[in-house]
């Protein structure tokens, strides 16, 4: 909420032009009120040499709640914790970026009547934000600066120096400082990256940034060498923001019963296999929200033509970008070694191998009725679609968002009613037995067992091969010992955050011979990936099928 | 011998009297104008009644659109379907003259398992065409109409029975029709009006003396109880046992005398084929029957022919509580008459498979029971009669050198006697096939999923409804995070704060919660020292072999988990290692023994917070210290530079300075729960209330007489890891130990506590009206509270605004919880099936996703 701009002067051409600059005397304190609380801007010194100018903005930390509750239930305070202890009253996020934008507006758009021309001129510019949440890191800082022209001091600031064993925060000490830039251009850098540093989850913006981004960047976002992560960021966030406040909050309400991060429950949703299909969904949705708030904002708004066309478009480039700055903690790390994209050939990546895998395996039973057990996006339902040889594919995952996420790729509610008959989607839980899988043609548990703790194996076994008990039953799951293959991964790390085990091929055979064993199914394995003569494939699949001697009975009966 | 009789009514001088049984399809018969309706309205509840033209009605805005029939018959279908399946007698007003349209009717009457009955109205052609004509809706109809109904009539008279009805009334002209009158009959299984007591006896298979020793322990002399109870014998009295006939004998009298009821089981319904002359294969001890048999007089093998034929297939008991039949009976079939649940009574269901000792292998239809009433049986020999969803087994195979069992009703007590000996070799060796758990068996979805209602033993809280998208949530968390169910038999519920204090600088104060108890009418209270840990239950076995035979599992000694019942540590080693320090101090207190029980569940906090939090503590709380400790210094320069140039920066300069001394104080806060741990070192358990033992909730023992147990318990924990809870009791009539209370809270959270929980005495406590007060209230430290309202709250303005919280769902949600947990304890308690506890266990996590004020 605090950041100090200074510069530097002679007596031809004073420090002090820093107030006509930004359209506030060096001599008064004055205030503004802004959407999120009040701005005060004042100059700690303001002399020939030196001038600087601060900007503190006293965040309204209700008002901020307010904003973001919108469709709380009968105006109960129902949202989340974090709403309410968090660190916008103090850090430099996004909340201080608008109002640097509406304390300085006509600083940022390079107006000065008092000089017209100064405006134009670089001059000497130091920029110091004691306080500034940035995800990535000081090198993401640096990388996002030093292309812009500044010479940058980024430091970061401790968690706790009472606890140096937590390491260090998420804010940075920022110093930025050049000889080549306009006030004008400094302030639009700080006002695009500033909450793309920002990164926040929790908490809400105004909904015409996307308009504003194409404004402030204009003339040095489209060559920056980031520009893919700054607009990935700045649009993406908005969109998880939506999606937080629609669908989360039951589950943040768990997360908090228990102290714990919602990001360490709400993990079931990973990040997408395939960055080309999710995200050209995903695209299509920002654009189609874009086109809704140019709609929304009316025609007075629309100064600039082609806007809505440059926001979809960059809301594309936005989601068709992965995110590369990603800290690989495991909360994001989506199954990192799988989609491997950096890989110059691109080979066909393991997910689609998996899924041709395990539709040959079911082409093979001749099943039609099948179930996708832990289906998560609906990847696999969706290719399962595009063969009519399946009629009826139930997808069930025990996240709702999963669903929600899997019926907005399938795009369930525009499909035709032929198409739709096939497909269903619901919620069910492995944990449990649910009399509304039994009788398939053949069931999928693709990348499912290994996210449960082992303890609970049991009832998952009992669930599919007892209860449900199709004909067919198809499990993958990583082959760990191939994980020294994959680069990335540190050694001994499991592939994906929420893995609770990870089998060699021998603990995987040994399993499944004794859940066949037991439920009278016949096993056989087939590796996916390529079969390394060493540590085997990457992924190892297991075809179960109820066996003959309990079909014969079965028939007798 | 059948549960029903057909027969036609009864001619009285004045008309006839039809007997209708209570639940049935009652099917009217008669060509259009015969007065079906009239007759209906006349006799029949006009909710029993649906009749075609209705349907029609609904479905094409017309009586008589007879295009619409096939649509109207669906509806009418669908809604007598709906009727039966809720056990609820309906009429059918439809001409029904023709076979077809009879035979949609008996299918829907047996998929429901009731009987369907045939009245029929034959009135004169002409009398009905008279009668349309005089309705304008039905003038125009043709007379060929009434004729082919007349006709086809006639044409089925003959073969209703055969279609079967199982009662057929036909009323013959005007007269009969007008003067008939309807009397409801019970079903022969509907007892519910009769109570007992009970002792339900299981599969005697010829154990004569067996038997009579069984009655003697029971307390029957000769047959006859002296305090009236009533002997109810589960069948299978007969086959391979040494004494058939006496037996039959003692029972047949006991049920002539009225002292017993006996339902049939599929020996005894063989035995009476066989008596009957069919041809039957003397295989699996009929042969040994028939032999004693042939010592016995005619009469007596008539009495017992005529005994085995009038057996009911099961009796529904005590106001519907009970249910006893052979085999087993699922709900849908409880108090309905068809062959099929006669069928399944005597025999129970199979998966068409059979084992490898050659036997049919028998559906586990027990599995799937949710039903109310409990359901007693025999039929499958089992080592040790046990609860499994509300039903059980008393087959303890005493023909074949088990015992012999039965269970006292509405005690839920087994009685046994031994087998004298071996009478006739097991095909197949006795196991218990109750399942549930040793095999990893899970709970079925419909336990849990959607929108449902919980149903306590708590007036006031009897029905807990949990919504679809809260039980989703706790789905999810339970599913993916949760330890194995069988080890978590409860969550402890959230607390309400006090009432907001108005006391300046303070939003919470315990004397709002001293006066909320008295006014409850709560004199004596306790405080108890809040421990800024996390909330933890812990499970704890005096052995991996008692939380084998206890909980089913193979290996853990018990669990250590969160409110969410996620486990508190990610390696079982060091669960155990907690589990086993508890068990330690348990031991050494002699506790087991005094407690009489193997294993002991704890409410308890564990410390340091950070332990649990650290997540959260680097994301959130730390984070907020980490921002406002770099902000502050440079903005504070700032603002006392432009001060020192002369600019007036009014009061921003003084106002930022308390923002950071805010700040600082919040740092502070939260540092006070943080320490370092390694292993177990630095790791404290607070138990603060021990919740159950075997057998027993302690839920309802009063705290001063908990904290004495947990005292004792942490006096002997060697190792240093329990904590004990410091506490103050305070009657809240009275102004000095009120006071005292004040002051000891002040002097805690001065001291950074964060704070106290005040609790009733008496544990769980009603007001005069009998509303169930808090279990608990929480007063949290003023510094404390900064981490949950921010930095800044106890600035004037902002406690002002604050004061304006609401806690009404707060609180209330903190009793539906609690009861919640009540309920899982007592459920535990009793024994009962897992996902009885577990539907209490999940509710609770359900309704922790109910949006209410998180900083309350």
């Amino acid at each position: 909420m605090f950041l100090t701009i200074s510069t530097t002067g002679t007596p031809e051409r004073p420090a002090t032009d820093l107030g006509y600059l930004l359209h506030k005397h060096p001599d008064k304190a004055q205030a503004f009120s802004t959407s999120y609380g009040k701005a005060h801007v004042l100059y700690p010194e303001a002399g020939v040499e030196r001038c600087t100018a601060a900007l503190l903005l006293e965040v309204d930390a209700v008002a901020l709640v307010r904003r973001g509750k919108g469709k709380g239930r009968g105006g109960a305070p129902d949202a989340a914790l974090a709403q309410y202890v968090n660190d916008r009253p103090y850090a430099a996020s996004s909340l201080l970026a608008v109002a640097l934008s509406s304390v300085f507006s006509s600083a940022m758009s390079g107006r000065c009547t008092a000089r017209p021309d100064a405006p134009g001129e670089a001059r000497p510019l130091r920029v110091e934000i004691p306080a500034l949440p940035a995800r990535g890191g000081p090198d993401l800082v640096a990388k996002l600066f030093e292309p812009l022209g500044w010479t940058v001091t980024a430091e970061a600031v401790p968690l706790d120096t009472q606890f140096p064993e937590w390491g260090a925060s998420r804010y940075v000490h920022l110093v930025l400082e050049s000889e080549s830039l306009t006030l004008a251009e400094a302030l639009r850098h700080l006002y695009v990256l500033l909450p793309v540093l920002d990164d926040a989850k929790h908490y809400w913006v105004s909904s015409d940034e996307v308009d504003k981004l194409l404004r402030a960047g204009e003339g040095w976002l489209p060559d920056h060498p980031e520009q893919k992560l700054i607009t990935s960021r700045y649009l993406s966030r908005r969109w998880s923001l939506t999606r937080q406040a629609m669908e989360r909050l039951e589950l943040v309400r768990l997360a908090e019963a228990d102290d714990s991060e919602v990001e360490e429950i709400d993990n079931a949703v990973e990040d997408p296999e395939e960055p080309g299909e999710t995200e050209a969904a995903d695209a299509a949705d920002a654009a189609e929200a874009v086109e809704a708030l140019q709609g929304a904002e009316g025609a007075g708004a629309r100064e600039h033509d082609g806007a809505a066309a440059d926001a979809a478009h960059l809301a594309t480039a936005a989601s068709a970008t992965t995110d590369s700055t990603n800290d690989g903690a495991g909360s994001t790390g989506a199954d990192a070694a799988d989609a491997d994209p950096d890989t110059a050939d691109k080979p066909t990546p393991l997910a689609t191998l998996r899924r041709d895998a395990i539709i040959a395996a079911l082409k093979d039973t001749g099943a039609a009725r099948v179930l996708d057990l832990g289906c998560g996006q609906g990847q696999l339902v969706q290719a399962l679609l595009k063969d009519p040889r399946f009629t009826e594919i139930v997808g069930t995952d025990v996240s709702m968002r999963a669903l929600t996420i899997a019926s907005r790729r399938l795009k369930l509610d525009r499909m035709g009613e032929r198409q739709a008959s096939r497909v269903q989607l619901f919620q069910s839980s492995l944990a449990y037995t649910d009399n509304r899988l039994k009788g398939y043609d053949a069931a999928v548990l693709s990348e499912v067992i290994e996210h449960l703790d082992l303890p609970r194996l049991p009832a998952l076994e009992y669930a599919v091969f007892g209860s449900a008990r199709p004909r067919t039953v198809v499990v993958t799951t990583p082959n760990v010992e191939y994980n020294v293959r994959w680069e990335t991964l540190p050694a001994g790390h499991v592939r994906h955050g929420d893995h609770r085990f990870e089998w060699t091929r021998e603990e995987f055979r040994a399993w499944a011979a004794t859940v066949a064993e037991r439920h009278g199914y016949d096993v056989a394995f087939v590796p996916v990936g390529p079969d390394d003569p060493e540590v085997g494939p990457p992924t190892q699949m297991a075809v179960f099928s109820i066996s003959d001697r309990n079909e014969k009975e079965a028939k007798a009966a | 011998m059948s549960d029903t009789t057909v027969e036609t009514g009864v001619r009285k001088a004045e008309g006839r009297t039809l007997p209708v049984t209570d639940l049935s399809l009652v099917v009217l018969i008669g060509a259009s104008g015969s007065g079906k309706s009239t007759f209906a309205r006349k006799h029949f509840k006009p909710t029993e009644i649906i009749s075609s033209d209705f349907c029609r009605g609904l479905v094409s805005d017309d009586e008589n659109d007879q295009s619409a029939t096939k649509d109207a018959f669906d509806v009418l279908h669908y809604i007598a379907g709906k009727r039966l399946a809720a056990g609820r007698r309906t009429v059918v007003d439809a001409t029904s003259v023709q076979s077809e349209s009879r035979k949609q009717l008996i299918d829907l009457a047996r998929k429901h398992d009731v009987l369907p009955i045939a009245i029929v109205l034959d009135v004169p052609e002409e009398v009905c065409a008279e009668r349309n004509a005089a309705r304008t809706d039905r003038a125009d109809m043709p007379r060929r109409v009434i004729q082919r109904h007349t006709r086809e009539l006639r044409r089925s008279l003959r073969h209703l029975e055969r279609e079967g009805f199982r009662k057929v009334h036909v009323l013959r002209g005007v007269a009969d029709v007008e003067n008939a009158t309807i009397v409801t009959e019970k079903r022969y299984n509907d007892l519910t009006h009769f109570t007992g007591p009970f002792d339900i006896i299981g599969d005697i298979h010829g154990c004569a003396h067996e038997l009579e020793a069984l009655l003697g322990k029971l307390g029957y002399v000769d047959g006859v109880h002296p305090e009236g109870r009533t002997a109810v014998f589960v069948g299978d009295l007969v086959d391979r046992g040494p004494d058939s006939p006496g037996v039959l004998r003692r029972v047949m009298s006991m049920v002539g005398s009225g002292s017993a009821l006996c339902v049939p089981g599929n020996h005894e319904n063989k035995y009476g084929r066989y008596l009957k002359g069919r041809g039957v294969q003397h295989t699996h001890g009929l042969a040994e029957t028939i032999e004693q048999m042939e010592g016995e007089s005619e009469e007596f093998k008539k009495q017992v022919r005529e005994f085995i034929d009038g057996l009911v297939s099961h009796y529904v008991l005590d106001g519907g509580k009970l249910v006893v039949c052979h085999a087993g009976l699922p709900e849908k079939y409880h108090g309905r008459t068809s062959g099929r649940v006669r069928s399944h009574a005597l025999y129970g269901d199979t998966t068409g498979e059979t084992d490898e000792f050659g036997l049919p292998v028998r559906y586990p239809w027990a599995e799937d029971y949710r039903g109310r009433a409990a359901v007693v049986y025999g039929h499958t020999p089992v080592p040790q009669a046990t609860w499994l969803n509300n039903t059980i087994c008393l087959d303890t195979g005493a023909v074949f050198g088990g015992k012999l069992t039965a269970l006292r009703w509405p005690e839920r007590e087994l009685v046994d006697v031994p087998a004298e000996q071996v009478w006739y070799e097991p095909t197949r060796p006795l196991a218990s096939e109750a399942p549930g758990g040793h095999e990893g068996r899970p709970l079925a979805l419909t336990d849990v999923h959607g929108r449902r209602i919980v149903e306590t033993r708590y007036d006031g809280q009897a029905r807990v409804s949990i919504r679809e998208e809260n039980a989703a949530a706790a789905l999810e968390v339970m599913s993916r995070f949760a330890v194995d169910p069988r080890l978590l038999p409860y969550l402890p519920p959230t607390m309400a704060p006090t009432a907001t204090s108005h006391v300046e600088g303070y939003l919470e104060h315990p004397a709002e919660a001293f006066a909320q108890y008295k006014e409850d009418g709560v004199a004596r209270v306790v405080c108890e020292e809040k421990h800024m840990g996390s909330r933890a239950v812990a499970l704890v076995c005096r052995d991996a072999d008692a939380a084998r035979r206890r909980f089913g599992v193979d290996g853990p000694t018990g669990s250590l988990y969160t409110r969410t019942g996620r486990p508190f540590f990610d390696d079982e080693a060091r669960t155990e290692l907690v589990l086993g320090r508890v068990r330690e101090a348990m031991t050494e207190a002699g506790l087991w023994d005094e407690l009489d029980t193997d294993w002991v569940l704890l409410d308890a906090e564990l410390m340091p917070w950070s332990l649990k939090a650290s997540g959260l503590l680097r994301t959130q709380y730390a984070a907020v210290g980490a921002a406002s400790g770099a902000v502050f210094p440079g903005a504070l320069a700032a603002l006392e530079g432009a001060a020192a140039r002369g600019v007036d920066v009014g009061g921003l300069l003084d106002k930022q300075r308390e923002r950071a001394a805010d700040a600082a104080a919040f740092t502070e806060a939260y540092r006070r729960y943080c320490w370092p741990t390694e292993g177990l070192d630095g790791v404290r358990l607070a138990p603060f209330q021990i919740l159950a033992v075997q057998g027993r909730s302690l839920a309802a023992l009063p705290h001063d007489e908990q904290l004495a147990l947990i005292d004792r318990l942490v006096e002997f924990d060697a190792s240093g890891l329990l904590q004990t809870t410091r506490r103050l009791f305070v009657d809240t009539g009275d102004e000095d130990s009120v006071r005292a209370g004040v002051d000891w809270w002040l002097e805690m959270t001065g001291r950074g506590g964060e704070g106290m929980v005040v609790k009733p005495v008496g544990a769980v406590v009603r007001t005069e009206q009998g509303r169930l007060v808090q279990p608990g209230i929480k007063c949290r430290g003023r510094e404390y509270l900064r981490i949950i309202y921010g930095p800044e709250y106890t600035r004037p303005d902002n406690l002002a605004r604050l004061r304006g919280r609401f806690l009404n769902h707060k609180r209330s949600l903190a009793i539906r919880e609690y009861v919640l947990g009540l309920e899982a304890l007592d459920r535990l308690a009793e024994g009962e099936p897992l996902w009885r506890v577990h539907e209490a266990v999940f509710g609770v996590l359900a309704l922790e996703s109910e949006p209410v004020d998180p900083r309350l």
